[in-house]
């Protein structure tokens, strides 16, 4: 089973993502904020992420950045998911290394066209 | 509405439009009628056929038409058919015409764009390859609205994205406030025009490449035959006919047949008749209500 790991300091968010994701075979781990993420990435790398951008304590792009850097950390689809819909921000990302970006707000065919698009289903 | 008028009001559509309406998608009448009577100022549907019944109501009658028909695509539908058109038929096309170096595409029901301009997409990362070619991709749709929106090219938030891979919409969109025009010079190689796939439709020249994907599926087997034997009319025996992932030639005619290991993918004859060969470069010369401008050349 492929696991993902859902980013958001929203819960609800984290609870609709995980519902969508659960249906498509994911096991789910669920982290508050960039920091927490590092967290679980460095007990286990995940092969996908979903990831918020702004949340406190550590903002999505600072922990992808980090995250690259990781022994490993090269290997997790990444897959931002923000109200962040401007070029700007995701040109940015793509740059920062991200591999798909959904712009909120997102519904259960918006994820299954982005991991589709990145080969995780 | 009575059953007489459900009755007429369905022979109407299947003679206008081909569309087959079975008993179960009847609720769709009045999901999508009561509207197009509401603005027309009339009370219900009874009114609304007893409108169109009338000498004179065409454009109301177009409008009916219209409304029953379903519009929905997205960018890259099915993935398959553009990983197709990318690996095989484009690769095969610069081959055989390597001497013309023009290549004719027709989505045939190309409704709000999606479709013909994924593959403006897929010819624009495969530019290198076509230097110096004239690439034309012909739209066509019963529904003036959706070609509108097509012609516009402005998509929204959602539509963007399902299909469209994020360096795609990067790379070959613009945003405009909340929703996301595909750009001017995507736009303009495609051509979009109104045509009923129930009339002839012969004059529109030879094709390389039809796609004619998830529109048959509302016709009938006697339609869905005619329509497809007047399109292998259209091809030479080494062009490409894309149908939709619920669609099939097997079982209604022989004029095309399914490419081995390429699903959707069909041939007229065996694809390989050297007679037929020239006819590409030929018929394009007597195409000539297709805006020669709307030609995308690369290169040049
Ligand atoms: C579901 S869309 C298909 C769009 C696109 N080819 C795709 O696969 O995503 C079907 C389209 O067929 C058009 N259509 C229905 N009947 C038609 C007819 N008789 N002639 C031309 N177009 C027709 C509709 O207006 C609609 O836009």
């Amino acid at each position: 089973m492929k696991n993902c790991l859902v980013v958001d300091d929203s819960s609800v968010i984290r609870k609709v993502a995980r519902r969508i994701l659960e249906d498509l075979a994911f096991e789910i781990v669920e982290a508050e904020d960039g920091a927490q993420a590092l967290d679980a990435c460095r007990k286990e790398m995940p092969n996908a992420i979903l990831l918020d951008w702004n949340m406190p304590v550590m903002d999505g792009l600072e922990f992808l950045a980090h995250l690259r850097r990781e022994p490993g950390g090269e290997k997790p689809k990444v897959v931002f998911c923000t109200t962040e819909n401007d070029v700007g921000h995701i040109a940015k990302a793509m740059r920062a290394g991200a591999d798909e970006y959904i712009m909120k707000p997102f519904d259960r065919e918006i994820v299954e066209a982005k991991f589709a698009e990145v080969g995780l289903i | 509405m009575t059953p007489q008028e459900f009755d007429w009001l369905r022979a109407f559509l299947k003679q206008q439009s081909g569309l087959v309406l079975t008993n179960e998608k009847q609720y769709l009448i009045e999901s999508r009628l009561l509207p197009v009577a509401r603005k027309a100022g009339l009370a219900s549907l009874s009114a609304l056929i007893a409108k169109i019944k009338e000498p004179g109501q065409s454009m109301l009658a177009a409008t009916v038409v219209e409304a029953m028909t379903t519009n929905e695509s997205f960018f890259f539908r099915d993935k398959t058919p553009f990983e197709h058109f990318t690996d095989t038929m484009l690769p095969k096309m610069l081959e055989a015409r390597a001497r013309e170096r023009r290549l004719r595409i027709w989505c045939a029901a190309a409704s709000t764009g999606q479709e013909p301009y994924s593959l403006a997409m897929c010819l624009k990362d495969a530019e290198a390859k076509l230097a110096g070619w004239r690439v034309e991709i012909l739209g066509t749709d019963l529904s003036t609205d959706v070609l509108e929106k097509a012609k516009a090219g402005v998509y929204t938030q959602f539509e963007v994205q399902r299909g469209l891979p994020i360096n795609h919409l990067l790379k070959y969109f613009t945003q405009i406030g909340d929703t996301w025009q595909i750009n001017s010079n995507m736009r303009s190689m495609v051509q979009y025009r109104k045509l009923n796939l129930l009339e002839n439709f012969s004059s529109l020249g030879q094709f390389d490449i039809i796609f004619c994907r998830n529109v048959l599926i509302y016709f009938d087997n006697k339609t869905k035959v005619e329509i497809l034997e007047r399109m292998a009319k259209m091809m030479p025996a080494d062009g490409y006919l894309v149908l939709g992932a619920a669609e099939t030639v097997v079982g209604l005619t022989d004029v095309f047949r399914p490419m081995t290991e390429k699903r959707g993918l069909y041939q007229v004859g065996d694809g390989t008749a050297p007679g037929l060969r020239s006819s590409s470069l030929g018929a394009v010369g007597t195409a000539a209500p297709i805006g020669a401008s709307r030609f995308a050349s690369f290169g040049r």
